[in-house]
């Protein structure tokens, strides 16, 4: 034990003698809530529609109304000539296109199907999804209210209400800030923590501690220790801010998220030590942690749901730390749920955890 | 027992080989150094001294022979041997980012000395190299030869059985060379057997004993006025120049 209390002094030392560390420490966190929680969206705020109506009756003009009523779509005039609305597109300065062919009015006073052409900009295939939900809601509203005009007897056949759980006003950020805060204590956990044994490996001082009769787990644990302290102040830290200025709602226990993040940081540090023993320079080690980064992040879920990745996909989950704790911190933080809805993620993050922290330490050589 | 007075020996060396692929780098040497005694460990750059001090040191394992350290065997007690033996590296190895004080009490503190034991000490070294005044300075902010002085201090402030220098006085001027010697006599006086590795052959004078290493070979072990007499040379650099010649 002492001997692990005199690395852990040494590298507090280091680390806070490095006058990069409280920047880093009190900056990142801010900068990647702020920036990711408002940046990072699917929300369609501003459909950019341009309309050609070549119906110009009471019916057609009506139908547009609807969608000038409508808050997310911005009507853009596109001038003259058949083509100009395509032109919109084309340019980039519309994101949809509406025309409305003649005799649409005639065609519903008669009581047959009346045309309309959508054209959506679909580069982006799930904002063209999420356009196409939105036009198909106005037509569906302009349909209820013509057919109780013409019908004014016939009552609607399925009335639909419906309600949204957990995050009631659907808001981005609520779902994106406890991801980032998972991102936040992955960052410290993994980089910090590898690069730093790497950096006794380049500097040479590893050889010295290599001929002291310092025990393979006590060097680890020395090193790993401090970071895992400041991972976790980290974590504090980006709840607070969550919590102040993000307003994003902590149901759960919040002693139930340090313990799964004191669990994670195990398995993350894990793997940085892990990356450090068979790299021998800094730049090696961010490379390769990175590479393992940037795939566990894509796949966690943080951006994309989980659900819509193909099996096997999901199945390379059952290895990404990140992807179990990021489910958990939103189950803790926004359905308020308890430990016996999350042990069995916990349990494999434990037996995870304790594995890659056992290989990194057989991995680590004193001898060559 | 390898050797019928092996009491007296604090290293053992028997027949050891070390092969990195088909690279030789110690090619079947003996050797045995009493308790006490200085040890100049000598040869070229690429000789293989290196090699040799890191597998004595327990960094390296050894591909055969028989090897025993502070009376523990190399291939199973290894750690054992650690806590016997104090390594100052060719590299500078004192962490630049903390003061020397901070250095003195990491590395007593990871061998296991208690913290009036690691002040005394340091403020005893401190006092014999005249630093006393900047124990609080950064490791950085020193001249090379500090440093190098520094390093050997933390080397053998948990009083080793045997000090390991490889290279140590690399890059520094004479005066400190001078200066750096003085504190290797006074080691051994103290009776901490001194192996040092250098390529100046002036510092071979002062061993008590050497052996020059050509090749991965030990081509020559011997006092250095009993060498200089049988190879008929004025001072230990012509028995260098010899020895290497005979190898091209």
């Amino acid at each position: 034990m002492r001997t692990i209390f005199y690395i852990v002094q040494k590298e507090f030392l280091q680390i806070f003698r490095n006058k990069m560390m409280l920047p880093i420490i009190f900056v990142i966190p801010v900068v990647q809530l702020l920036v990711l929680s408002y940046a990072v969206t699917f929300e369609i705020k501003v459909i950019k529609l341009t309309i050609t109506d070549n119906d110009n009756s009471v019916t057609s003009r009506k139908l547009l109304s609807h969608f000038k009523a409508s808050s997310v779509y911005q009507i853009v005039e596109s001038g003259n000539g058949s083509n100009a609305g395509m032109n919109m597109l084309q340019k980039g300065n519309a994101h949809q296109m509406l025309v409305i062919l003649p005799g649409f009015e005639k065609a519903l006073m008669l009581g047959q199907p009346a045309k309309i052409q959508i054209v959506i900009d679909a580069v982006n295939g799930s904002a063209a999804a999420l356009m196409n939900v939105y036009t198909v809601s106005i037509i569906n509203d302009f349909n209820k209210e013509i057919l109780t005009e013409f019908n004014p007897d016939a009552g609607l056949p399925v009335n639909l209400t419906w309600s949204f759980w957990f995050n009631p006003e659907l808001d981005y950020k609520t779902l994106m800030v406890p991801g980032i805060l998972v991102l936040l204590v992955t960052i410290i956990g993994m980089f910090l923590s590898g690069m730093n044994i790497v950096r006794e490996k380049e500097l040479g001082t590893i050889e010295q501690i290599n001929v002291t009769p310092i025990k393979k787990h006590q060097f680890i644990a020395g090193k790993l220790l401090p970071f895992w302290i400041i991972a976790l102040f980290e974590l504090a830290f980006g709840l607070l801010l969550a919590r102040l200025v993000f307003d994003i709602p902590i149901l759960g226990n919040i002693f139930l998220i340090f313990l799964v993040a004191s669990v994670y940081l195990l398995v993350i540090m894990g793997l940085g030590v892990f990356v450090s023993t068979i790299t021998h320079t800094q730049q090696q080690s961010m490379f390769l942690s990175w590479f393992i980064l940037v795939i566990f992040i894509l796949m966690s879920g943080l951006f994309t749901p989980v659900e819509s990745m193909p099996l096997w996909a999901r199945n390379l989950n059952f290895i990404n730390p990140i992807a179990y704790f990021i489910s958990i911190i939103r189950m803790i933080m926004l359905k308020g749920s308890e430990i016996q809805n999350i042990i069995e993620s916990l349990l494999i993050l434990t037996v995870y955890g304790v594995l890659i922290l056992s290989l990194s330490v057989w991995r680590y050589k004193k001898t060559n | 027992m390898i050797n019928e007075n092996s009491k007296n020996y604090v290293i053992e060396v028997e027949g050891l080989v070390k092969k990195f692929g088909s690279f030789v780098a110690n090619d079947n040497l003996s050797f045995f150094v009493e308790k006490g005694e200085i040890f100049g460990f000598l040869g070229a750059n690429g000789a293989g001294k290196t090699t040799t001090i890191k597998i004595l040191c327990g960094l390296l394992q050894p591909t055969s022979g028989k090897i025993r350290v502070a009376g523990c065997d190399v291939y199973t007690q290894t750690e054992a041997i650690k806590r016997q033996i104090g390594y100052m590296s060719q590299r500078f190895s004192l962490y630049e980012d903390l003061t020397i004080n901070e250095n003195f009490r990491f590395y007593g503190g990871i061998y296991g000395m208690n913290k009036a034991a690691i002040r005394e000490k340091a403020e005893m070294m401190l006092e014999q190299l005249q630093l006393s005044d900047f124990k609080n300075s950064l490791i950085s902010t020193l001249p090379l030869g500090i440093k190098q002085k520094l390093s050997f201090s933390i080397a053998i402030m948990h009083s080793p059985q045997i000090v390991f220098l490889d290279e140590p006085t690399g890059g520094v001027d004479p005066i400190t060379r001078r200066q750096f010697w003085e504190m290797i006599y006074e080691t051994a006086a103290s009776g901490i057997t001194v192996f040092a590795t250098t390529h100046y052959m002036d510092e071979a004078e002062y061993c008590d004993r050497i052996s020059i290493m050509v090749d991965g070979r030990i081509e020559a072990m011997d006092t250095p006025q009993n060498l200089k007499n049988q190879y008929q040379a004025i001072d230990m650099n012509e028995v260098f120049l010899k020895l290497a010649r005979k190898a091209m």
